[in-house]
């Protein structure tokens, strides 16, 4: 043995690195022993090798990377003495996982360990195989597994038995093998066994129907006479944990019953008298009973309906939920949240307690309670408990301010019973919590302010009074400044009063110092800012009186750095100064807001409508429809100022919209003027005969374009006016344009790697938001051609993921073809959640393997 | 995360069932003591997840419950001294069982080590490791008597110093032997 290559022992690392004071110092000390075991590694040496993995696994727990020892995991395992087996095996856990290929060199040393006359080595290569075995060493191990279920000692079985729990995860074909094996480990009488082999045929029920079905059969009584027996047992200071024995088997024998007990009446009732004794005998001063008592609620509330028992489960809910431990109160909130399909009414009766919850101190029981809370609205109910909630709203936490939000914004919407209560709620909680509203709440409100015309006048002077008290919150003073733009002169006049309401006196300038102070606000952004100037130049034209004073602020802003701001006071600026005639109409109060098609809108399911401005406009949920106005004065402008050569005036029409005009390849030009001329009328959005009133530049700009009709007539076909205000409005992304049916997405780069890249085409089906079609296009960027190509994808559980086959299973080199593939995508958090996935590409090149890994994180929103 | 694959016309889809996630121990510090991973997580997500919880763990007060949702999971954990014992499991999993569990390893640590601290943890780290690897596999509980495990891992550890003491004889021998 050579004293020098050996290095420290692995205390005294350990205790260096503990002395280190700096995060320097530690990286120092961690540098010069990982070198050690590098050149140890090296030299191929043997007898330090386990202590070098232990230092190895201690430095990888402090989160220093040390993939270079993986193969010395390998080597301890294969070696043939039970010590180095041990700290092999333990670093092949802790250094590897699954997806590491090393893995599978290790498949014929664990084959050969599970075949080990020493039963401890055995174990050691179960427990190994249980933890972090892949779907492949799944496969080829399996049969050795099996075996040993019936292997002499106990402790070999119950740890076969947790490893085939691993294995039919990771291949659910292999359920069946599984299926006798289990069923005699059922009727043992040593704990460990039990609990793992009830464990496993619980797994097993779930991922096989012929499993569930056979143990139902022959295992129910069995099962149920193994609880009872155990409720009934004597003292056994082995398994005593509070006076129960065993409290971890009664957990899991409940478990495996309700899984037996669901859907069917007759294993139901065979375990009723039992689940019966648990719910009564079991005492609940301690945590293993409650745990006990937990399972047993749970399990009744699963299995077929039996009335006595409900009752019961209910019982030791109320007693759950009124204890005064924090772990007992947010285990009650957690199961009754699963009652309430069961038994709404019993749940209802907890009300106020829930509600107390929401309170609570403790921001886990507080988050239990509030989805609680949520679920237990209904309409006879929603106005008691949506003022608890906002009043609550005031007192709250910061952090959870956003939940709350959420959830009572969600409420009101749902549950409103009037447009008015709709109303007042949601100025609360924008006076409140406005901040932490989400843009589609508020534009909601504002749809349903432009639907509610006899409380167009209580509105704006509420929000006017609420934005006197606070002016912090974002969207409060966005609902507010738009309300002031389209109804100011109600607030002005006190038109409109409501019995409820006390008169207030505003005058013009009044109006306008709000609406100012919301543009010079430093915590304003561009939304509110430019929602604050069409305002603006809404009043100037309903005060006259204030005309001038508007004016100015609004030339103020001619020199802002932000362009958006700029390009609109330059308009503006024109409008209220050159403008007058058509001002007037430019600026008059919006058309009704479509409900029904916002609400369409918001479920992205648009119709394939955008025929007229108003059909734009309605799509669009807050003030953005009013700058199609801006957009055209702005054209008007330049044709009536710099008669621009005809042919840069087309292009600049096309740039000018953003539209990706392809080379106009419109026919039937003649009618092209016509339908430009509808285009620009439509954006005006003035009368009926508008053509003849505002004669100033319209003509103008038709006759630059009659040169230009495909240019137009491709902005028709287009739907230009969107797209102009996609450009011009800079508010809350206009809704896409719906491209044939269903809302189109644009189509994503999901995956590029040197070799190979895939793009993600989305569609919709109308009605149905949550479903996404993606079609995949698969191009080879290589030379080589790709063979057995295989494309795997996964996502998170609130997404569900059907692949259709793919096209092909060979990819041609160079972009010489593609595979396509489509992917249905169903999204149950719809709105609140963007799509994720990842994926795994397996394909070969010459015959050898090559897999891709990547994430996809760049899907369009409101997937 | 589950993956689906889809080759030719059968699609296999995998779903992940209940079990604990992982254990992990985390000092007052917020120093990693031991982590184990029973569902796959990368790298940076182990560090990311450790990093996450002990922040949200670490600053919750005494009194308050034993749980924090986390992701779609439930994260139940328990301070011993100047430990905190954490494990992740899925969200209809028994919240109550899971202290159990956690007591349960504990008094097995308590047990071997005699009344043990966090000392004993960090230098025989491996230790807790064996012992962790008879309480639980695959995220499932593997075994509810103390003394079974004891009897195990005293079993084991025997027969590393039958081997050991071989060893060193053999080595006097080969030393005496080229003397």
């Amino acid at each position: 043995m050579n004293p020098f290559s050996s290095g420290t022992r692995l205390r005294d690392m350990i205790r260096a690195i503990r002395a280190c004071k700096t995060a320097a110092e530690e990286r120092a000390v961690v540098r010069k022993e990982c070198a050690a075991i590098r050149a140890a590694i090296n030299e191929n040496d043997q007898d330090y090798r386990h202590r070098n993995l232990a230092k190895l696994m201690f430095i990888h727990m402090l989160g220093y990377p040390t993939h270079f020892g993986q193969m010395e995991c390998l080597k301890l395992i294969a070696s043939p003495g039970f010590p180095e087996k041990r700290i092999g095996y333990l670093g092949l856990m802790l250094l590897l996982d699954e997806r590491q290929e090393v893995l599978m060199l290790v498949t014929n040393s664990v084959k050969q360990d599970l075949n080990h006359t020493n039963q401890y080595i055995v174990g050691l290569a179960l427990c190994a195989l249980g933890n972090i075995c892949s779907a492949e060493m799944a496969r080829d191990l399996a049969p050795e597994v099996e075996r040993l279920l019936q292997f002499r000692d106990p402790n070999i079985r119950k740890k076969a038995a947790l490893c085939s729990i691993r294995i039919i995860k990771k291949v659910p074909d292999l359920a069946e093998n599984f299926i006798n094996p289990v069923a005699a480990l059922l009727k043992e009488k040593h704990h460990g066994v039990l609990i793992t082999g009830i464990q496993l045929c619980t797994d097993l029920c779930k991922v096989s129907p012929e499993a569930l079905e056979y143990f139902r059969k022959k295992c129910t009584d069995g099962l149920v006479r193994t609880l009872r027996d155990l409720v009934n047992s004597p003292y056994a200071p082995e398994y005593d944990i509070a006076g129960i024995t065993d409290p971890f088997l009664h957990i899991r024998l409940l478990k495996l019953l309700r899984v037996l007990g669901q859907g069917d009446a007759d294993a139901s009732d065979a375990m009723n008298d039992i689940l019966a004794q648990v719910a009564t005998k079991t005492e609940s001063n301690k945590n293993a009973g409650n745990a006990i008592l937990y399972e047993c609620v749970e399990t009744i509330m699963s299995i077929e309906d039996n009335g006595g028992l409900r009752v019961l489960a209910i019982n030791i809910l109320g007693r759950f939920l009124s204890n005064r431990d924090n772990n007992i109160r947010y285990v009650a909130l957690n199961m009754l949240m699963r009652a309430i399909t069961v038994d709404a009414q019993a749940v209802q009766r907890h009300r106020s307690t829930i509600l107390e919850c929401v309170k609570d101190s403790d921001a886990s029981i507080r988050k239990r309670a509030l989805e609680l809370v949520y679920l237990l609205v209904n309409e006879s109910n929603v106005k008691p408990l949506t003022k608890e909630l906002v009043d609550y709203l005031e007192v709250s936490d910061q952090d959870f301010k956003g939940d709350l939000t959420a959830k009572i914004c969600s409420i009101i919407e749902k549950f409103s019973p009037e447009k008015i209560w709709y109303i007042d709620q949601m100025l609360k909680v924008l006076t409140e919590a406005g901040n932490f509203v989400k843009d589609e709440v508020w534009h909601a409100l504002v749809v349903v302010i432009s639907n509610a015309s006899d409380l167009h006048g209580y509105t704006v002077r509420a929000l006017f009074r609420a934005l006197q008290t606070t002016a912090e919150q974002e969207s409060l003073v966005r609902v507010a400044v738009w309300c002031i733009g389209e109804y100011g002169d109600l607030l002005v006049n006190n038109a409109g009063m409501l019995n409820v309401e006390d008169p207030i006196t505003v005058t013009e300038s009044d109006a306008v110092d709000v609406v100012e102070s919301a543009i010079k606000r430093h915590a304003s952004d561009l939304t509110t800012k430019s929602m604050a100037l069409i305002a603006l130049l809404k009043l100037s034209s309903r005060f006259p009186s204030c005309s001038g004073r508007i004016k100015d602020i609004v030339v103020q802003h001619k020199g802002s750095l932000v362009l958006e701001l700029q390009q609109r006071s330059l308009e503006f600026n024109s409008i209220i100064e050159k403008h007058q005639n058509i001002r007037s109409a430019l600026v008059e109060r919006m058309p009704v807001l479509d409900e029904a098609s916002f609400g369409g809108r918001r479920a992205s399911s648009l119709p394939n409508t955008v025929s007229t401005s108003n059909g734009t406009a309605v799509k669009l949920p807050n003030g953005v429809a009013k700058p199609s106005a801006a957009p055209l004065v702005d054209l008007l402008d330049l044709s009536d100022d710099v008669p621009a050569p005809s042919s840069s005036g087309g292009d600049f029409l096309q740039d000018l919209l953003g539209v990706d005009l392809a080379p106009a390849t419109q026919s039937g030009t003649s009618q092209a003027p016509k339908a430009g001329t509808d285009v620009l009328l439509d954006l005006l959005s003035i009368g009926s005969n508008p053509a003849q009133d505002n004669s100033v530049s319209t003509p103008d700009i038709l006759s630059s374009a009659q040169d230009h009709k495909p240019a137009i007539a491709s902005l028709d076909v287009l739907a230009a006016p969107s797209n102009m205000m996609d450009l011009l409005d800079g508010f809350t992304p206009a809704p896409p344009k719906p491209a044939n049916n269903g809302p189109a997405y644009p189509s994503i780069v999901a995956f590029e790697s040197s070799s190979l890249r895939l793009t993600f085409n989305f569609s919709k089906q109308p009605g149905n938001p949550q479903t996404t079609t993606i079609s995949g296009t698969f191009t080879n960027l290589s030379s080589n051609v790709f063979t057995d190509f295989v494309f795997q994808a996964a996502v998170p559980k609130f997404l569900q993921l059907h692949l259709d086959p793919a096209s092909g299973n060979s990819l041609p080199a160079s972009g010489n073809g593609t595979i396509t593939q489509s992917l249905k995508v169903t999204n149950s958090q719809h709105g609140k959640k963007p799509l994720v996935m990842r994926l795994r590409i397996a394909y070969k090149v010459d015959g050898k393997d090559v897999l891709e890994e990547g994430q996809i994180n760049n899907f369009p929103r409101d997937l | 995360m589950h993956y689906t694959v889809c080759k030719e016309l059968n699609s296999v889809i995998l779903s992940v069932s209940s079990q604990i996630n992982f254990v992990c121990l985390i000092s007052r510090q917020g120093k990693v003591r031991l982590t184990k991973w029973y569902s796959t997580y990368s790298q940076k997500e182990r560090s990311k997840a450790i990093r996450e919880l002990s922040g949200v763990i670490l600053s919750r007060g005494p009194k308050l419950c034993n749980f924090v949702d986390w992701k779609g999971h439930k994260v139940v954990y328990k301070r011993y001294a100047s430990l905190y014992f954490c494990i992740c499991i899925d969200e209809e999993d028994n919240e109550l069982e899971a202290l159990e569990v956690i007591h349960h390893f504990v008094e097995i640590l308590d047990r071997y080590f005699g009344s043990v601290c966090e000392l004993d943890l960090i230098f025989n780290f491996h230790k807790a490791y064996y012992i962790l690897d008879e309480l639980l596999i695959a995220g499932e509980l593997q075994e509810s008597s103390k003394r079974t495990i004891a009897k195990l891992i005293s079993a084991q550890d025997n027969l590393v110093e039958v081997a050991k003491e071989e060893a060193s004889s053999l080595s006097n021998i080969i030393a005496q032997a080229t003397k």
